[in-house]
């Protein structure tokens, strides 16, 4: 009695903490309380904590999909015929690189940039969740990276000093660019053992480097991708060979970093879109409140029907079922779930399959009473029988749901994120609402149901 | 299981129906498998043009092959897979004779990766029926049970696959991936309710040896029909929901997912236990045959 009343603390608790996590930013809350009209603006706390050293921070927002956001998904195809077999990998993670800083520019919130190799197809997919203009992000994102090299001023003008932006601009080019560029390479100096970052530049190249390298020794020749600049060297020697080195107080991440924008430019490899989809906010936004009514309209028809077939066991029930629809929420926004609306049908599917474990238990109890059995005793046989066909019955669900989520990405399988959102919200249902179906309704009936004596189980 | 030949007569007049459409006219495979562009658009016409009249207001620049209503205003094109740029083209070419529009949402797939797609989900399909059948098999540690529920998976799979033949045929329904989820949510449905049966068949045996098999069948399945239409009632509750309310975007998949719940539910019942005495009688048929 003292250890269900201990579990029974513990599931409030950890409901309400879900409650917490669950509600709305901000819910207005307005009743009249005896004649006293209250009206006030219930706030979610904002968890900022630092564990272990490491900042931890949840908004306890729902991550919402593209599909409900609206928003753009492209497939990309890179174009890999004029790279050698052994480059691709590198090119790819380059081409990644500049589409990833263009779309940081392009300032969408939490863009998604992922690259992946079909067969001997390289592609990158990109995600730009809540983007307004698809037609102009597409322009950016679709151009070719360009990289070229340019002089710093040597007579800066006064407005070149006044911002960053200006002082940028008033470099010169100097006709290198990229195409010049044969190969870049991380390596380490011989003598520091410090990693800089070498150029080799094609025949063309080693004459352009030459010409600018001797007649500007000691200015800054910087190098510009897409109109940025990423690296600032200083010309120390005059370089006829082509071979150059950037060194500076890098580290080996950052002069990898520097290296792989380098190959962008110097490895134009051009990219063609496969797919694209591109969604209206307003399309999704409709579909979620349709979603959503429908799901409580659902849920209300579960509850009463539970409620007049299995009386105070179904109210018993019902509870444990907003339980589940609580932690689920509660889960969603903890682990980050990103909820799109097939993930939605996913959760209302499951909440509808949550309360199979219930009835399981309940047709058992009704059996053992059948046979003579004192409540207390067929409740809990009931349980321990109803449990072997629940946990068989579940885990074939829960294989389906896994190959939908794909979660150890094989690329034979499949990688869309709506079948995902499907896949994750069917999981995570099928395993709450086995801890919900068993704990916490056993916890309720053993605390609540002890009254009822054997002599008139329930109608049915 | 005295109507046990009723049973598979009312499975057959489900599933036949099904089957002749599939062959007939197969399924209507949306974009996502064959590539293509789809374009919905709003206007601020009620009525929703024709293909002829899209193809019209196109002219050279597009061949539209299919245009739907997909709401007050709205509608979707189909045709052949487009650039972003074309398409602003034939957006610009629509609204001189349609009016001004707003672009809802456009999706275009190539070719190949639609065949890529067809066949990772192939092979998914192919995953999940063979893990279930490997699970169902050690679980019962007997083919018997085994090869019943996969059947009776089996006919769920062409109800739906049937259902949805349909649905492309006279409602020009697709089928896109979700509808894949759908059928391989089907799938663990279907096992998930043969299981809970069959547990109990077993269970009934192994305390009651002298009862037939039949005898013991018909038991089993009266004891957990109960839970069995409970349980699926709770789930087509909820789906039936989704489908009438929950907005055009996910009706189809929700219709598939309350297909697979109705007919997961009947065939545990009413086709995988009435395989399973079949069997039984076969068997004996055989022994009875030798001796």
């Amino acid at each position: 009695m003292f250890k269900t009343l201990r579990v029974f603390f513990l599931i409030v608790f950890f409901f309400s903490l879900s409650l917490i996590i669950a509600m709305p930013r901000e819910l207005p809350v307005q009743f009249a309380l005896a004649g006293r009209q209250v009206d006030f603006m219930l706030k979610r706390p904002v968890l900022n904590l630092n564990l272990f050293g490491r900042p931890f921070q949840r908004d306890f927002e729902l991550k919402q999909g593209l599909d409900i956001l609206g928003g753009m998904q492209l497939v990309l195809r890179a174009q890999m015929g004029n790279v050698p077999v052994e480059d691709r990998t590198t090119a790819l993670d380059a081409a990644k690189e500049v589409i990833q800083r263009r779309v940081d520019l392009y300032g969408v919130s939490e863009p998604v940039v992922q690259t992946s190799q079909v067969g001997d197809e390289y592609r990158i997919i990109v995600e730009l969740a809540g983007v307004t203009n698809p037609d102009e992000a597409l322009q950016l994102i679709g151009t070719t990276a360009q990289l070229d090299f340019r002089l710093e001023n040597a007579t800066p003008s006064a407005d070149a000093t006044a911002s960053a932006f200006a002082y940028f601009n008033s470099f010169q080019r100097t006709g290198l660019t990229g195409k010049e560029l044969k190969r870049s390479a991380v390596q380490f100096d011989s003598q520091t053992g410090e990693p800089v970052v070498s150029l080799e530049f094609n025949s063309e190249g080693v004459e352009k480097f030459a010409a600018v390298t001797q007649a500007n020794t000691g200015r800054i020749l910087a190098i510009f991708l897409d109109e940025f600049p990423v690296s600032l060297p200083r010309i120390s020697t005059p370089i006829l060979t082509g071979q150059a080195i950037i060194s500076g107080d890098f580290t080996i991440e950052q002069a990898k970093q520097l290296n792989i924008q380098l190959n962008a430019g110097a490895l134009p490899v051009p990219i063609e879109i496969i797919e694209q989809r591109t969604i209206g906010a307003s399309l999704g936004q409709k579909a979620v409140q349709d979603s959503i009514r429908a799901g409580v309209i659902g849920l209300s028809l579960v509850i009463l029907f539970m409620m007049l077939y299995y009386g105070w066991k179904g109210v018993l029930s019902s509870i444990s079922l907003v339980v589940y629809a609580v932690f689920t929420i509660a889960v969603y926004k903890l682990l980050g779930i990103t909820v799109t609306l097939p993930g939605i049908a996913g959760l209302l599917l499951s909440i509808g399959m949550a309360v199979d474990s219930n009835i399981l238990i309940f047709e058992r109890l009704k059996e053992e009473l059948r046979l003579g059995k004192p409540f207390n005793q067929a409740m809990e046989l009931g349980f321990g029988r109803a449990w072997d066909s629940i946990k068989d019955a579940n885990v074939v669900t829960i294989f389906t749901a896994l190959i939908l989520i794909n979660p150890l990405d094989l690329s034979f399988l499949n990688r869309s994120g709506l079948v995902k959102g499907f896949g994750v919200t069917l999981l995570i249902g099928v395993v709450i609402s086995l801890f919900t179906g068993l704990v916490v309704t056993r916890t309720l009936m053993r605390l609540f149901l002890k009254e009822i004596s054997p002599e008139k189980p329930s109608k049915a | 299981m005295r109507f046990r030949n009723f049973y598979f007569l009312f499975s057959l007049c489900f599933l036949i129906p099904g089957i002749i459409s599939l062959v007939l006219f197969g399924l209507r495979p949306a974009i996502d498998f064959t590539g293509g562009s789809l374009l919905e658009l709003r206007t601020e016409q009620a009525e929703t043009p024709s293909r002829e009249q899209v193809q019209e207001a196109a002219g050279e620049i597009y061949q539209v092959s299919s245009v739907q209503n997909s709401g007050a205003g709205q509608f979707i094109i189909r045709g052949v897979s487009i650039s972003n740029d074309q398409k602003l083209e034939l957006e610009n070419k629509l609204s001189t004779t349609l009016g001004p529009l707003n672009e809802v949402r456009f999706e275009t797939v190539g070719p190949t990766l639609g065949r890529e797609l067809l066949q990772k989900t192939v092979f998914a399909i192919i995953l999940a029926s063979v893990g279930i059948t490997f699970y169902v098999a050690r679980q019962f540690r007997s083919f018997k049970y085994g090869v019943c529920a996969i059947l009776a998976m089996f006919h769920d799979t062409f109800i739906l696959l049937g259902a949805f033949s349909l649905l492309g045929k006279f409602f020009n329904i697709e089928v896109d991936v979700l509808f894949v989820t759908a059928l391989l949510t089907t799938l663990s449905f279907s096992v998930h309710d043969t299981i809970v049966v069959f547990d109990r068949i077993r269970e009934t045996l192994r305390r009651n040896a002298r009862f037939s098999f039949k005898e013991v069948a018909n038991a089993a399945v009266l004891e957990t029909l109960g839970r069995s239409m409970n349980n699926s009632m709770t789930i087509i509750i909820m789906l039936l929901s989704l489908v009438l309310l929950g907005g055009e975007t996910i009706r189809w998949f929700a219709l598939a997912l309350l297909i697979g719940a109705v007919t997961g539910t009947y065939s545990s019942t009413f086709t995988a236990v009435p395989l399973l005495t079949v069997w039984d009688d076969l068997a004996q048929w055989w022994r009875n045959r030798k001796r």
